[in-house]
């Protein structure tokens, strides 16, 4: 069955601040921070699950985001153009739209 | 099967990420120096590939991430590399019942003592099993 991402190319997405008890994939220091979806990866068995020994249903789709390094570090010191992009699973996004963000790191 | 827990190893003042989980923290300047793998570090490699695989499917991948990111601060920061997963591999074999505790354990007395014998030098200790123990 394929699964409808729930996000596009160039959506504005915030990765969820949250806790996570055990095993994740999303990084602690990209969580309550806003990118762009940059890519559609496709749906995956979830590593969340998989990680206990359990099947990883539902599947979960994985996104590429792109974020400013300039919104992750504070002080950052490198060019405003410096990107990083993470794969991030879907449950871990919020939708964005209407944050503040500058057009100059749409996707492209 | 065993079921295990899901419980999450925090690292001390930094704010309530998991001990695993350092990115953009301060660990000073990286290392860069290129050096080959070690023989036992190509067999460790080999062995998970080969219990991932389809074949065998002892576990997944993710489920070693688990049990490397369960070793608590402490001893995620003082074992290297293949190290982590060397020990999460003997881990989840018995996790999964594939081995018993037993059996590993003589086999590497049985090992040891061949080693001894040999007059070769043993190096290093022996590792925690238990994933929860934490000795900071």
């Amino acid at each position: 069955m394929e699964i409808a991402p729930r996000f596009r190319p160039g959506d504005l997405v915030r990765v969820d601040d949250r806790m996570a008890l055990g095993h994740c994939r999303t990084p602690w220091y990209l969580r309550g921070k806003t990118g762009v979806i940059a890519s559609v990866h496709g749906a995956f068995h979830d590593p969340e699950k998989l990680a206990y020994h359990k099947p990883g249903l539902p599947r979960q789709v994985l996104y590429k985001v792109r974020f400013r390094q300039s919104d992750l570090w504070a002080g950052y010191a490198g060019s405003p153009q410096d990107q990083l992009e993470a794969d991030i699973y879907e449950h871990w996004l919020i939708r964005a739209d209407g944050e503040a963000r500058s057009d100059s790191h749409a996707a492209a | 099967m065993n079921q295990p827990k899901r419980k999450t190893e925090l690292r001390r003042d930094a704010g309530g990420r998991a001990a695993h989980d350092v990115g953009g923290l301060d660990f000073g300047p990286i290392d860069r120096t290129e050096h080959d793998l070690a023989l036992w570090e190509k067999r460790v490699d080999a062995m998970l590939v080969l219990l991932t695989g389809p074949k065998k499917g002892a576990f997944k991948v993710d489920a070693l991430r688990r049990v490397i990111e369960d070793y608590g601060q402490q001893q995620y920061d003082s074992t290297a590399y293949y190290e982590k997963w060397i020990r999460a591999i003997r881990n989840l074999l018995v996790e999964q019942e594939v081995l018993t505790r037993a059996e590993i354990e003589s086999k590497v007395a049985a090992v040891e003592a061949a080693m001894r014998a040999a007059g070769r030098e043993l190096v290093g200790g022996s590792v925690p099993w238990d994933t929860m123990e934490s000795p900071i």
